[in-house]
């Protein structure tokens, strides 16, 4: 048995995780149309290839990736394309952005997909070209694209790949899902993904509340020599990339750094398989599994989705009762963001779809005044002083907010669920973590105005200075000139008498 | 439907406001002010009642000046325990009027006046004890004799007490910690075997059942995870460690034993339901841990060192002053900011 390390804080949320069946997965049935935006990752927006009136096949590149931070759209079946806008997407700030709108004919016909007889043959360069390609992110939730993580090694590389199956979240059973049904291809894709960044230890992380995960992952880790499944207790928010590395590793990724600095790097094992898909199959994301639960629908589950599947459509197949609802999640109750309509699509970070009844998770109670009590220390897994950020944040202390490390926060929400004065202190540290970063960014533009104006200064002065030189010079060769006789004055009126003579003759 | 469009996290944790935090403290003060019913008789429940009254009166009337909603914030039960707390503190029988400046200084200048709950930057129940000890001084040192001395007054007496023009003239007696502050003379052991007052199975008839009770009582909010350890443990050691270095073996001028600090006047009800006021302590738990130790030191000093028997609300209130201090110093290390390791 390996030794499992503990996290500071945490907290235990009624799970509610049988609601949603785990271990059992159903294709949702085909919409008629798929919205897709060109941003399902953290980066740049992909730009679309395609244009109005294209037909376009399954599995066919319709946005290609822009800069190195940026990963491609494929159409997950087949269709024509029927609007290229700005759509509602799903994300924290209820923005609209650029979206394709593919109408399915509902034949399903792809492109054909050539994948790699064996994968170890090839260089490391074009086996991370094929997983950009894929256009695979982080299908846990971040959405960060695959390919850069996979390249960040930094010095001392990866030693040990860590397939993060924590699922912390209550209500959703996703990742709980996919390690049950397809055990054996997340331990290939955790087998190429070690092959890529050479990582000796293959971690199987599990969280102790699914058993039946945990051993479908011992079989198939049976296969792969240096993996090894562990297990450890359920507490949130153990899935955290850093709080789980602490717990597997005991140690911690530096303040600011990511886990490679410290030669770890975490997969959720949807991501495993999209890499194992990419590079075998030779096939790209298009659809992911996504847990439809709550209160509010008959028949919730893990389904099988179409990228692009509006989320009305995905509740109605599962039986969805708009009435009862008053609010539904894009994620987990933790920390998803309320949906602000319904029309937005599943994307790649679509870990979950929750549609809770009033009763099950009710309106937000009326902010009281804070006491103290500390009970959010207590409980934040980061080891910070959440009720002293609460204040700062108030007066807006950028300074007092940085020594209180606020960017340290991994805005888990585990302060704000124990706050007995219901304060929504992760929403007061978003805000503060937005204009802190602003503020860097103001002093960075305002560095650079203050460097331009020197250099500006520099030169200006450097010019006059070479005017002044040039003045000088043609002076003392104009006084030169004179001791020599040679009077310019004299020389300039004669010539223009001459000129004007001259004129007068022409008329 | 219309769709709520609310930041994360969706979920809170069941049944936890600040309404149940402090009904939590309130009744986790019921074995303490029973105990101290059946020594010195129903005039601590009715200094309670009256109190808290009167408590929420001023709270109202406060709110109202201010210009905020007097309603709701009535129903957080804040102003309760201040009320409960420092009638707690007073002795029983206190005429309406203590009671009653008591009250309006600690809800209005204890509380108010720095913008109310959350907002103190000392325990208002103690400026509350505190104003009232050192312009009262004797109608604040009245306490009337434990159960097994004197008779003990009935409720009648109690509600004449409370109403009396002049201070209530029962027969009061000196408390455990006065005799050994008026001691002059007498070696430790003999000064416990002298008086009745004092020959209780630990620290004096009466005040060491008291003290139990509120351990009894602060423990239940420990493990109810009101507040944690820290406050009351480093108290409570400090003032062991320092009874027990000022200890030579019970001489006329030593400090008193271990087990007499421990168990006498507001010692546990000081360390689990005073110095556990989260508005005013130091925030961290290892600030939490030196809040509680310079507060069981200064109690220390003051009780052997100084004019008033004893001193919980003084070295609390002086301790108030010193908690942002303490946070500047005691900030714990934040995830991923320890220093790491070589080999590592």
């Amino acid at each position: 048995m390996r030794q499992i390390f503990d996290i500071h804080g945490g907290i235990h949320p009624l799970e509610r995780k049988d609601m949603s069946n785990p271990g059992w997965v159903s294709d949702c049935d085909m919409p008629s149309k798929l919205v897709l935006p060109v941003t399902q990752h953290i980066g740049a927006p992909a730009r679309p290839v395609v244009e109005v009136g294209d037909t376009v096949l399954g599995g066919q590149m319709i946005a290609e990736a822009q800069g190195p931070v940026s990963v491609p759209v494929h159409a997950p079946s087949s269709g024509t394309v029927t609007a290229i806008e700005a759509r509602a997407v799903p994300h924290a700030s209820g923005l609209n952005d650029t979206c394709i709108e593919i109408s399915l004919d509902g034949k399903d016909e792809w492109v054909g997909c050539e994948g790699l007889d064996n994968w170890r043959d090839e260089t490391k360069a074009a086996l991370l070209e094929r997983v950009r390609l894929a256009g695979i992110a982080g299908l846990g939730g971040a959405g960060f694209p695959t390919a850069i993580k996979l390249a960040s090694d930094r010095d001392g590389g990866i030693h040990t790949l860590i397939i993060n199956g924590t699922e912390c979240e209550p209500y959703i059973t996703a990742d709980d899902t996919v390690m049950q049904c397809f055990a054996q291809q997340i331990v290939e894709g955790a087998e190429i993904l070690a092959h890529m960044v050479s990582a000796e230890t293959v971690l199987l992380a599990v969280e102790d509340n699914k058993p039946e995960a945990a051993d479908a992952m011992r079989q198939a880790a049976a296969a792969l020599e240096i993996a090894e499944v562990v297990t450890f207790p359920t507490k949130y928010p153990s899935g955290g990339e850093k709080q789980l590395i602490e717990i597997l590793l005991n140690a911690q990724v530096p303040s600011g750094g990511i886990p490679a600095d410290i030669g770890v790097l975490c997969q959720n094992p949807s991501t495993a398989i999209a890499v194992r898909d990419a590079l075998i199959d030779g096939k790209p994301v298009t659809h992911r599994i996504t847990t439809v639960t709550g209160m509010s629908l008959k028949d919730p589950g893990n389904r099988r989705v179409m990228l692009g599947t509006p989320i009305r459509e995905l509740l109605e197949t599962a039986g969805f009762n708009a009435d009862s609802a008053d609010r539904v999640i894009h994620g987990g109750p933790m920390m998803g963001f309320a949906v602000t309509d319904l029309d937005m699509p599943v994307v790649k970070i679509t870990n979950c779809v929750l549609a809770p009844t009033r009763t099950e998770i009710p309106p937000p109670q009326p902010q009281q005044a804070c006491i103290r009590c500390g009970m959010c220390a207590e409980a934040c897994p980061a080891s910070l002083l959440p009720q002293q950020l609460y204040w700062y944040a108030r007066a807006q202390d950028q300074e007092q907010l940085e020594r209180h490390n606020l960017m340290d926060c991994i805005e888990c929400g585990a302060c704000a669920y124990v706050c007995p004065s219901h304060i929504p202190l992760v929403q007061y540290y978003r805000s503060a973590k937005g204009s802190l970063r602003e503020a860097a960014k103001e002093k960075v533009r305002s560095d650079n105005s203050r460097a331009r104006f020197e250099a500006r200064q520099e030169r200006l002065e450097r010019e006059a200075a070479a005017r002044e030189a040039k003045r000088a010079a043609r002076k003392a060769a104009a006084e030169a000139r004179a001791q020599a006789g040679d009077d310019p004055v004299q020389a300039a009126i004669e010539r223009a008498k001459a000129k004007k003579a001259q004129q007068e003759a022409e008329q | 439907m219309s769709l709520m469009h609310v930041s994360s996290p969706h979920v809170h944790k069941p049944v936890s406001s600040v309404e149940q935090v402090m009904k939590q403290v309130l009744l986790a003060t019921i074995p303490g002010v029973l105990v101290l019913t059946w020594f010195f008789g129903p005039g601590t429940i009715i200094n309670i009642v009256f109190g808290s009254a009167l408590a929420l009166a001023f709270e109202a009337w406060a709110l109202w000046l201010r210009g905020k909603d007097y309603k709701t914030p009535l129903r957080d039960h804040s102003v309760i325990v201040t009320a409960t707390l420092l009638c707690i503190a007073l002795p029983p029988y206190a005429p309406w009027w203590l009671i009653a400046v008591g009250i309006g200084v600690s809800v209005l200048l204890g509380k108010h006046v720095f913008g109310g709950l959350g907002y103190n930057p000392f325990n208002p129940a103690m400026v509350g004890y505190v104003v009232l000890l050192v312009s009262f001084p004797l109608q604040m040192s009245s306490w009337t004799e434990p159960r097994g001395i004197g008779e003990v007054p009935g409720i009648v007496d109690a509600f004449t007490a409370l109403f009396a023009a002049s201070s209530y003239d029962a027969v009061t007696a000196a408390t455990p910690l006065d005799l050994f502050r008026q001691n002059s003379g007498m070696l430790f052991e003999d000064l416990m075997q002298s008086k009745a007052e004092l020959t209780g199975p630990i620290a004096g008839l009466g005040w060491d059942w008291v003290n139990l009770a509120f351990l009894a009582g602060g423990i239940w909010l420990l493990r109810q995870r009101i507040f944690t350890w820290h406050a009351p443990m480093g108290m409570l050691t400090a003032l062991t460690i320092c009874a027990a270095l000022g200890y030579d073996e019970g001489s006329s001028t030593g400090g008193g034993s271990v087990l007499f600090h421990l168990f006498s006047g507001a010692t546990m009800f000081g360390a689990f339901f005073i110095i556990t006021d989260p508005v005013s302590s130091a925030v961290s738990n290892k600030g939490r841990l030196i809040f509680g130790a310079m507060v069981g030191i200064l109690i220390y000093l003051i009780r052997v060192h100084g004019n008033y028997p004893d001193a919980v609300a003084f070295g609390v209130l002086l301790l108030n002053f010193a908690a942002p201090l303490i946070d500047q110093y005691t900030q714990p290390t934040v995830y991923g900011t320890k220093k790491v390791e070589a080999d590592e």
